[in-house]
């Protein structure tokens, strides 16, 4: 059989994802976390008589903290499963692949193990968070001076 | 490739398997399960090494027999440099030959260890095949602890080791025949779709096993491959009836055997070298000597993957090797 007649046999096959259902649940749940975290920034401004663009570090490393709690805990793994980009895209995402990998690496010693591979999944949001900073960034100069 | 053997026989079989096996419908069936992924061992590493020295205990104990009456140990795992059998094969003391197939190694060891006991080299072999799901996940996926989803088509590493004691003695099941197979890539280059990797090959060595031994398919109480999922098992049966012709009747596949699909979290079944051995050491041979089942086919089938290559855009290359089981009447 040739391999473009067998792809099409494995379509067939294949069982679709449910995209509506998942896309509603990450919706529902990411703008939950929006709403928390909104919260959180109102909370820490009003405590500490701080403006909320100063806040705002305290609520992303609030969020960071409890991503990475409640996977030591063992159980957010199973949360991240359900709410799926609900939970990814939103800080604690990172938190929570940063987490799971310094976890698994542990056992390998403090640099070999945790040090080498703790962001081997995050690792590449930092590099192109920081190459997508530098390029806008630019744009930004050249477009509009700064 | 299909050789015929007048004399090898497995007299006794040895199963552990971990907790989620243990959840399955099949837990009766295995020698010994555990609640946890350590076993007592510090690492999954470790663990899985524990796995086959217990299930290598487990058989020894059954035939009364020690490690030393044993003449070779052929074992294999999906750890990179197959670490799990070599530790293991380090404190057990027997002649060893470590060997990788993927999850198609069990009948790859079966063929090895049958083929020198026909040819009168050795008397006594223990053949080993594990797998251990956190360890897999940790090296071929992402960390165990991580959520991120999964698509439907992916399966579940077992966990477990099924060890068989191969002789010349006419007890238990007597291995007929056996087909070798060849590598077979179709073009897939998903990892996650492993069942549509490994069924062609599957197809393949069905195929010339029935045109060497000029049998119908139907010859056989059961053609079970090993572990090509819900999804793969679909493929195949369609696969084979467009490019050979032939309806596969009596079939199944273990990765659909080992858990049960609609109460546990594991996609579209179990993987591993260890989930065809120990779905056939157990259930299968449990029907056989009760005369349920008399001629089975047995067709373990791995995908030859590495993240290194399927970073690399290739393709994933797959294989299947296939025995002819029989009970001894």
């Amino acid at each position: 059989m040739e391999k473009n007649k067998y792809k099409h046999l494995v379509e067939k096959h294949t069982p679709k994802e449910n995209s509506i259902y998942n896309g509603l649940v990450a919706f529902v749940v990411g703008g939950i976390m929006g709403v928390l975290g909104q919260l959180l920034i109102d909370l820490y401004s009003y405590w500490l008589h701080i403006p909320s663009s100063e806040a705002s570090p305290y609520m992303i490393i609030t969020f960071i903290f409890i991503g990475c709690l409640l996977t030591c805990f063992g159980f957010f793994d199973k949360w991240v499963h359900f709410a799926k980009a609900g939970l990814i895209v939103p800080i604690t995402g990172f938190a929570h692949s940063m987490m799971s990998a310094a976890l698994e690496y542990r056992k390998e010693g403090m640099i070999t193990g945790i040090g080498a591979n703790m962001l081997k999944l995050s690792g590449s949001v930092i590099i192109f968070g920081i190459v997508s900073a530098y390029v806008f960034g630019l744009i930004r100069l050249l477009l509009m001076g700064g | 490739m299909t050789f015929r053997y007048k004399n090898v026989y497995i007299n006794e079989t040895g199963t552990v398997v971990g907790p989620e096996e243990k959840k399955g419908p099949l837990n009766n069936y295995f020698d010994k399960s555990h609640d946890d992924f350590y076993f007592g061992t510090k690492t999954w590493e470790q663990a899985e090494s524990k796995l086959i020295e217990e299930a290598v205990d487990i058989t020894l104990g059954k035939l009364e027999k020690n490690r030393f009456d044993m003449d070779l140990f052929i074992s294999g795992d999906l750890l990179n440099q197959i670490v799990a059998s070599n530790y293991a094969a380090s404190t057990l003391n027997i002649p060893y030959l470590g060997i990788y197939n993927a999850c198609a190694t069990s009948v790859e060891g079966l063929i090895i260890g049958a083929n020198m006991i026909e040819a009168n080299q050795i008397k006594h072999c223990l053949c080993s095949a594990s797998s251990h799901n956190n360890a897999a996940e940790k090296q071929f996926r992402y960390p165990v602890e991580y959520g991120g989803p999964k698509p439907k088509t992916t399966t579940f590493t077992t966990t477990g080791t099924a060890v068989a004691y191969l002789t010349y003695n006419k007890k238990g099941v007597k291995i007929e025949s056996a087909t070798l197979g060849r590598v077979i890539d179709m073009g897939i280059k998903d990892a996650y779709e492993m069942g549509a990797v490994m069924a062609p090959a599957a197809a393949d060595t069905i195929f010339r096993h029935l045109q060497n031994t000029k049998r119908e398919a139907d010859y056989y109480d059961l053609i079970l491959t090993g572990d090509l999922g819900s999804v793969g098992k679909k493929i195949l049966v369609d696969y084979m009836y467009t490019e050979y012709g032939i309806e596969l009747h009596h079939y199944d596949d273990t990765a659909a055997m080992i858990f049960d699909l609609e109460r546990q979290s594991v996609y579209s079944g179990g993987s591993g070298p260890a989930c065809a051995p120990l779905v056939t050491y157990s259930y299968i041979f449990h029907q056989m000597r009760k005369k349920k089942l008399r001629r089975v086919l047995l067709v373990a089938t791995g995908a030859l993957m590495s993240t290194t290559m399927v970073n690399q855009k290739l393709s994933i290359p797959a294989i299947a090797h296939a025995v002819s089981l029989e009970v001894v009447e």
